[in-house]
């Protein structure tokens, strides 16, 4: 677990949390997580991973088996949802359908007991910040996908909420309205200075708008970083796999120094990589490659980069870039991509070339 | 190339809405033809039966078919004053009872009007019974001995075919066609058959009545030394409601083909002389009934929902496999007969049944005090409560079951106590399904009547026991259709009201 900068101003916290629903299988095994006020915290994984159960516990929507949830210092275990004063901003939105988009809004103020005035001046301000003041009116269902979407973050946020809870909110949208709200939430958390756990299966955005990401897989966080971090320095296969487009290349740790490690390849190729998760000679291993470093074009090579021999198998043509796929050591799904720039030689299937590296960029993960 | 001037076109140039009509007509009949058996069906069986039973609450021709030429003398006839109709009238009674008396429609008149008096019905068996005695037959002794040709019926037939004839006796005329009508009717020829008493009398009463006195054909005739009798007197002697004023007036009153009679009197009111009237207090029912049966049916549609709510509830949260197992529960029920179900609450609530044993065994009430929960409204209710009870959770459940958690949790999640959260965010959606579960409710039970029958007694019967009354015993099936055809517009007003406050697209019956 690479958690362990467990700062004192931890502004939610998950210490030993387990969770089983059927008394048999534990979903969320051994959870420890800790955030600061004000991050912007991504739970990625695959379906059936626990990010969406952990976010539930944390809403108050399911009770841990076992372990403490602890909010601004307070234990939050025994504490009602309608306590915890989360905002939450569910899947399908979930606004009221027999409600318009003001009474929504104005549904978390009055069970507050907020006053009428006081109550408008919120409503008019949260509509204002997701640009939707001309719809207080309508119902939901007269709104768009990506209207109804503002308006859930909308009412999520117009109590003040210390701490705001998304669970995969842009699943429904198409893919430019996505991009464009990804933006919208992630400017309007800075701005309010929010603290953000979101959920989501979808990497592109948990990259693009988080601080932090937290990679779920069998119950347990396999990995949470800063985005850049956990792409380029993913600390195990699972996390390099699943984050971004990865080539895997399977051998055996043949020497270990201080830096580096040598590995043979199952074609028995020796190749130079970055040692993470392995640690003694003999042990087989995973090395990790990104395509976008991987180079064919000699005179960009770098002088210390090694070389490998490698076929050409497909090259596929995607407008901005080609996406080539090679035979590497005997792995067919080595992928490389290339700029589609006029400097650029185009590679053609039934071609063998010469790609190289450098060994930073390369990372022997376990098996 | 103008597309904004004239219909648009299909591509062979006809009008592109009649070429998408032509193309949708084959679909149309193909859809027409799978509802024709069905259609056909329900008109023939279910929608012409109640047409006719709802024309039945207005029809009244049996008065006017029965007695046609009294019904038009006597509307001459002042009904405000309190005196019996003249001679003249009588004589068109005396014609109009022997043709009732013949045709043996004069008990089937007599049963008709004695809903609205009784004792007409003895009048009209017992006039038509001694009809046939009146001595008229000194009518046609006198006409005989004066042209023995008229104690031929073939002389009458002969007679009855000339025009002149015709104008100038309307009476006999009229007369003589209805007897050839009723005889054709029966296979029987006219020539053949006797000439009765009647038409000497009518034969009299026209030349009487003519301004001369004498017939162009039978101008040997000459009535004016002729004997005659009194009519009014022989039917005072049959019986001395002939003379009863209140008898004439309600002749008078149920004359029209058409009448609102038993409407008034599906609403406790009567056919007066200036429009409709108060019946006397003590023979009033039908608003006491109608009221009782829409308070019923509605503490019946409370007591559903308030069970059924919490039931739907749990089912529609429960994993699918155990709300399967419980749905089987509450429609199990429906595998029972519904006489089974209304019988085991009699010997469930009966002074010596389940509930009263129990409850005095556990020392609860005394012996002697046994509750009386039988044979009463409370009966009615719980036994009725326990039937209709799945016509309201299947809808409540459905509609419940399409409401996602994530409303709820939503509504917690921004502060609200699980009260509020049901109060304000679940429940509104779930009107729907109540809205749907209360008017199958509440318009099935106001139309119940077997469970009401075996279990309400006297004070928990519903207006359709009375409406099974009239229409299996005491035949008054004018009243009955009045009663139904009332029942019947207040479910549509219902209908339309829910229409307008919920909307009928809101009703979510299944799915």
């Amino acid at each position: 677990m690479l958690v362990d900068n467990s700062q004192s101003d931890a502004f939610v916290e998950f210490e030993r949390v387990q969770k089983s629903y059927d008394g048999e299988k534990l979903v969320v095994k051994d959870l420890n997580l800790s955030m600061p006020k004000g991050e912007f915290l991504t739970m990625l994984g695959p379906s059936g991973s626990g990010k969406t159960t952990c976010l539930m516990m944390l809403a108050g929507f399911e009770t841990a088996t076992h372990g403490d949830i602890r909010l601004d210092g307070t234990s939050i275990n025994n504490i009602p949802p309608y306590k915890r004063g989360i905002g939450m901003v569910f899947q399908n939105y979930a606004l009221f359908p027999h409600m318009t988009v003001a009474e929504n809004l104005s549904f978390p103020l009055e069970v507050r007991k907020v006053g009428k005035s006081a109550r408008e001046q919120k409503i008019k301000h949260a509509l204002e910040m997701v640009e939707m003041h001309e719809f207080g009116a309508r119902r939901p269902a007269q709104l768009s996908g990506g209207q109804q979407q503002r308006i859930a973050l909308a009412r999520a946020l117009v109590f003040e909420p210390k701490l705001v809870l998304m669970d995969e909110p842009l699943g429904a949208l198409d893919k430019q309205l996505r991009e464009k709200m990804q933006f919208e939430i992630t400017r309007l958390a800075h701005n309010l200075g929010i603290t953000v756990v979101y959920v989501t299966h979808d990497q592109t955005e948990a990259l693009t708008m988080s601080d932090r990401v937290a990679v779920f897989d069998d119950g347990y966080i396999q990995q949470i970083a800063p985005p850049d971090i956990l792409y380029e320095e993913p600390g195990n296969s699972f996390v390099a796999q699943f984050i971004g487009e990865n080539n895997t290349l399977e051998g055996v740790i043949k020497e270990i120094r201080d830096d580096y490690a040598t590995v043979q390849l199952d074609n028995s190729e020796l190749i130079d990589c970055k040692p993470v998760n392995v640690s003694r000679v003999g042990e087989r291993t995973r090395v990790s490659i990104r395509p976008e470093r991987v180079e064919y074009n000699k005179s960009r090579l770098h002088d210390n980069a090694q070389t490998i021999k490698a076929d050409v198998l497909e090259v596929i043509y995607m407008g901005d870039i080609f996406r080539t796929r090679l035979r590497v050591a005997g792995n067919d799904e080595f992928i490389i991509k290339t700029r589609n720039a006029p400097d650029q030689d185009r590679l053609q299937s039934g071609l063998q070339i010469e790609i190289g590296w450098l060994a930073d960029d390369c990372r022997a993960l376990d098996a | 190339m103008n597309s904004t001037c004239g219909p648009v076109l299909a591509a062979d140039g006809t009008p592109l809405k009649k070429s998408l009509a032509r193309a949708l007509r084959m679909q149309k009949l193909r859809a027409l033809m799978l509802v024709a058996p069905l259609m056909l069906f329900i008109v023939i069986t279910f929608l012409a039966p109640i047409a006719d039973m709802l024309f039945r609450s207005v029809e009244n021709a049996i008065v006017a078919d029965t007695l046609p030429e009294t019904i038009q003398k006597l509307s001459e006839w002042d009904p405000t004053r309190d005196q019996a109709p003249e001679e003249a009238v009588f004589e068109t009674l005396y014609i109009d009872v022997f043709f009732a008396a013949e045709e043996k429609k004069h008990t089937r008149l007599g049963t008709r009007l004695n809903y609205e008096l009784t004792g007409i019905s003895s009048l009209f068996r017992k006039s038509g019974r001694r009809i046939g005695r009146f001595p008229t037959d000194i009518y046609a002794e006198q006409f005989i001995s004066q042209d023995s040709r008229l104690s031929d019926p073939m002389f009458w037939v002969r007679m009855m075919n000339d025009p002149r004839i015709v104008r100038s006796l309307p009476l006999t005329a009229r007369t003589w066609t209805r007897w050839t009508h009723y005889l054709r009717g029966e296979g029987d020829d006219p020539s053949m058959e006797d000439v009765e008493n009647v038409f000497y009398a009518a034969l009299f009463f026209d030349l009487r009545n003519s301004a001369d006195g004498i017939s162009e054909v039978l101008n040997n005739i000459d009535i004016s030394n002729f004997e005659s009798i009194d009519l009014g007197a022989e039917f005072e002697a049959i019986d001395e409601d002939w003379v009863n004023p209140s008898v004439w007036r309600t002749i008078y009153t149920y004359s029209p083909k058409y009448t609102s009679g038993y409407f008034l009197n599906a609403v406790d009111l009567q056919k007066g002389l200036d429009g409709p009237e108060v019946r006397p207090e003590n023979q009033r029912i039908y608003l006491l009934l109608f009221q009782r049966t829409l308070v019923m049916s509605f503490v019946i549609t409370v007591s559903c929902i308030l069970l059924g709510y919490p039931v739907a509830w749990l089912l529609a949260n429960l994993s699918t496999r155990t709300a399967n197992l419980l749905l089987i529960l509450v429609l199990l029920p429906f595998w029972t007969s519904l006489l089974v179900r209304t019988s085991a609450w009699k010997v469930m609530l009966q002074q010596q049944g389940v509930i009263n044993d129990t409850l005095v065994w556990l020392g609860l009430i005394d012996d002697a005090n046994r509750l009386i929960m039988i044979n009463n409204q409370f009966g009615t209710i719980v036994a009725m409560t326990h039937i209709l009870l799945p016509f309201m959770i299947l809808p409540l459940y459905s509609v419940m079951q399409t409401i996602p958690p994530s409303y709820v949790h939503a509504a917690k999640s921004l502060g609200a106590t699980n009260w509020t959260a049901f109060w304000r965010v679940y429940f509104p959606q779930t009107v729907p399904g109540i809205g749907a579960g209360s008017i199958l409710v509440f318009i099935l039970s106001i139309g119940y009547y077997i469970t009401p029958e075996i279990v309400g007694g006297t004070t928990g019967t519903f207006i359709s026991n009375r409406i099974a009354y009239h229409i299996s015993s005491s035949l008054n099936w004018g009243l009955a259709a009045a009663l139904g055809t009332i029942l019947l517009a207040a479910v549509l007003i219902l209908y339309w009201a829910y229409d307008k406050i919920i909307g009928m697209d809101n009703m979510k019956l299944g799915g």
